[in-house]
């Protein structure tokens, strides 16, 4: 197989045309997520028949369900994990795929999250990181950075964050990464080693939220949040011969496992 | 030159692709407006480099750019469709098969007869948490998994909710899938519990109840999950409920349990309780089991919809599922602002169940024989061994009193007691609540009485008699 590089036409097979314009809010990360992921797929010519994608609550787990023309199973709130264990267990033959957002993995899924992490379990879990809980109006989450203002904190958040790669790590996962959506080769990417990856495959993607995050933090336009990314993050290579002075208020992306 | 095609019914006007362009190839038409927004055009085409960094970054895919890319490698193709996953060859309805455990006589505990039941149904993913009384069922079916040929998952969740959870998850994947637990994990798996039932999803959930509420009394019995086992999920359903009264029945209902979950895509809750799941007395294993397998799809036939029950497809078979909690059409996309798919769906939860009440309603009478009765006891699970033994008490100095037993308590087998009672004079429900099933029963006979006792013992047929003796004065 030539390497290629997928491209929006070359995608269409993989979507419900039906269901486009997609709901998600006008430059919402999650639907460059969306669309990298597809192409990660496609570059890859996995076979989205023996793929099955499962989402929980919240404005990440519609990023498959309805869009993406797989089996899709949309769950519960915080436990596609849980629910995404069962089917890979019984038919290993199936490429599982989570993709849920951060107050669905990380709040009331966190149990699930680091459970599957230890037991290596053969998925891959993206989480589609944007701080905030869309869907529900703009409420903090457990990756909200201090100071941020959410319809929970008007005053700004108190509480610190959780490293999702450091928590992942620590519970035994065997891949773990991180990029936003805006280093969008990188993350392509990392996507298909995260796919092609055997046990427990972690990414974390920063995902800019206009709508609820932007709004109240000086960032409404789409433009200049995902751009945001580009002097927030700094790469793990150059992150390693930083002091910590120099990483405060920065997040490292890149490979972590 | 490249071709840039932006899809104007799915741009948002996020302006992203106009600001991530290195050539300033895009740009915002200011003088048209368009779809609520002024429109992206292509007002530079020959400065494009095939860079992508417009198309990867938009996030409405509405963007596609067609040429050879600036590093040379050729642009996306499409793969050729590789041929459709095998359908899976197996077999589906009414079936009879050799029993796994070979035919005889054997000396069990309840919940060890459960998991022998579950295995002769053709269980084969059972995920759980551990729980007083109900892990011997676990224990057992992980140790006889192992043993066991072909496909046989066993996982320990972390919890009860991971554990239902998982259990769906593997039943869309092809699997007979089990949890069992007691009262505490039911009260963690009910959000679950309304996601199998508005899935339409084939699982055994067994409730060896104990005394609540809460932690209460871990190793004593209780009946007190009656009521919360039909209406502990949220909003309107059916759902089916057993209830053994023996280590036989352990055996026999969990069989009966797999069956009418394959049959009606229901979850099916063994209601047990910790007297008949630490009971130990013989059963009878014989030598055949008829087991239902569910019905798959033949063709493109929806998985929500179409008939009472419909076809179960399975993942990984090309069937492009969209399984979902929300309220869904027959083919499940979600209709979560239509009054008529919410009404349709659920009406059908529930009549697929109401209209087949002679598949699923099973009760038993015992001493009723005659015309007339002075008394009738009702009671279910193991308080219907004591309930029966008062009967024969009462028989022995002369009353004729009789015992009707619900085996399926949900739905409620209302029409059976509404015959067995019209011939009595008087009904007593006998029950480890406050008076739970008395609540149903005097739907039917309103003026029944209850005897109810919540203290973390067994009702004795001598309390019963007694309680029998003062609707018989």
């Amino acid at each position: 197989m030539t390497a290629k590089t997928a491209t929006t036409a070359s995608i269409q097979k993989f979507i419900r045309p039906e269901v486009f314009p997609s709901t998600m809010c006008p430059g919402c990360g999650h639907g460059i997520l969306m669309g990298a992921i597809l192409r990660a797929v496609d570059e890859l010519g996995l076979d989205v028949r023996r793929m099955l994608f499962v989402s929980g609550i919240g404005c990440a787990g519609w990023i498959p369900s309805p869009h993406f023309a797989a089996d899709t199973l949309h769950t519960t709130h915080g436990r596609p994990v849980a629910f995404a264990t069962g089917a890979a267990l019984f038919n290993p033959d199936l490429n599982v795929v989570v993709i849920g957002g951060d107050g669905d993995i990380a709040a009331i899924g966190g149990n699930h999250l680091i459970h599957a992490a230890r037991r290596n379990l053969d998925m891959t879990v993206i989480c589609a990181n944007n701080q905030i809980y869309g869907m529900t109006g703009g409420q903090v989450t457990p990756t909200t950075d201090i100071g941020t203002i959410t319809a929970t904190t008007p005053q700004g958040n108190e509480e610190p964050p959780f490293d999702l790669c450091k928590l992942v790590e620590g519970a035994g996962a065997s891949f773990v990464a991180r990029y936003s959506v805006y280093h969008i080769r990188p993350l392509i990417r990392t996507l298909k080693e995260a796919l092609q990856h055997k046990g427990f495959a972690f990414v974390e993607v920063l995902s800019p939220c206009p709508t609820q995050w932007g709004r109240r933090n000086q960032f409404a336009d789409p433009v200049a949040l995902l751009e945001r990314y580009k002097t927030l993050c700094v790469p793990k290579d150059r992150a390693e011969k930083m002091s910590p002075e120099e990483l405060a208020g920065k997040v490292v992306v890149g490979r972590f496992r | 030159m490249p071709e840039i095609a932006i899809n104007r019914d799915w741009c948002k006007g996020c302006y992203i692709c106009v600001n991530v362009c290195p050539r300033h190839v895009l740009e915002i038409d200011q003088e048209s407006f368009d779809h609520g927004f002024h429109p992206v055009v292509v007002a530079r085409p020959e400065d494009c480099t095939v860079c992508r960094q417009c198309e990867l970054l938009c996030p409405d895919l509405a963007i596609s750019v067609s040429g050879e890319e600036a590093g040379g490698a050729p642009a996306g193709e499409s793969h050729a469709e590789p041929p459709a996953p095998a359908p899976r060859p197996l077999p589906q309805g009414w079936a009879t098969v050799p029993s796994p455990l070979p035919a005889g006589r054997y000396f069990l505990q309840g919940d060890e007869a459960c998991a022998e039941g579950a295995i002769a149904a053709g269980c084969n993913y059972y995920a759980g948490y551990p729980i007083t009384p109900a892990s011997e069922i676990m224990e057992r079916i992980c140790a006889r998994f192992a043993a066991l040929p072909g496909k046989h998952v066993f996982v320990q969740m972390e919890d009860e909710i991971a554990s239902i959870a998982s259990c769906i998850g593997a039943a869309w994947a092809g699997a007979k899938a089990m949890t069992a637990t007691s009262g505490p994990g039911i009260s963690l798996m009910l959000e679950n519990l309304g996601y199998a039932i508005i899935t339409e999803t084939p699982m055994v959930i067994v409730d060896v109840q104990r005394a609540g509420p809460s932690t209460g009394q871990a190793t004593r019995p209780g009946q007190g999950d009656f009521m919360q086992v039909r209406w502990g999920a949220h909003g309107d359903y059916e759902l089916i409920v057993l209830s053994p009264w023996s280590v036989a029945e352990m055996y026999t209902e969990t069989i009966r349990a797999f069956n009418l979950a394959e049959r009606f895509r229901v979850p099916v809750i063994l209601l047990a309780d910790e007297g008949v799941g630490h009971l130990r007395e013989n059963l009878t294993i014989p030598p055949e089991v008829r087991v239902f397998n569910r019905i798959g799809p033949s063709d493109r036939e929806p998985p929500f919809g179409g008939r009472p029950v419909p076809p179960m497809p399975v993942f990984g078979e090309g069937h492009r599922l969209l399984v979902t909690g929300s309220t869904h059409d027959e083919w499940g996309y979600r209709r979560t602002s239509s009054a008529k798919v919410q009404a349709e769906l659920t009406a059908r939860l529930c009549t697929k169940i109401t209209d087949s009440l002679d598949e699923i309603v099973e009760s038993e009478t015992y001493l009723c024989d005659d015309d007339h009765l002075d008394l009738l006891l009702v009671s279910f699970g193991f308080t219907a061994r004591s309930a029966l033994g008062a009967a024969r008490m009462a028989r022995e100095v002369g009353y004729r009193v009789g015992l009707f037993r619900p085996r399926t308590v949900w739905p409620f087998p209302a029409e059976a007691l509404r015959v067995v009672a019209a011939k009595s004079a008087r009904v007593l429900v006998a029950e480890m609540n406050r008076g739970q099933m008395l609540r149903e029963v005097q739907r039917v006979v309103p003026d029944a009485r209850g005897f109810g006792k919540t203290d973390g013992e067994v009702i004795a047929p001598d309390e019963i008699w007694d309680a029998a003796k003062e609707c018989l004065r």
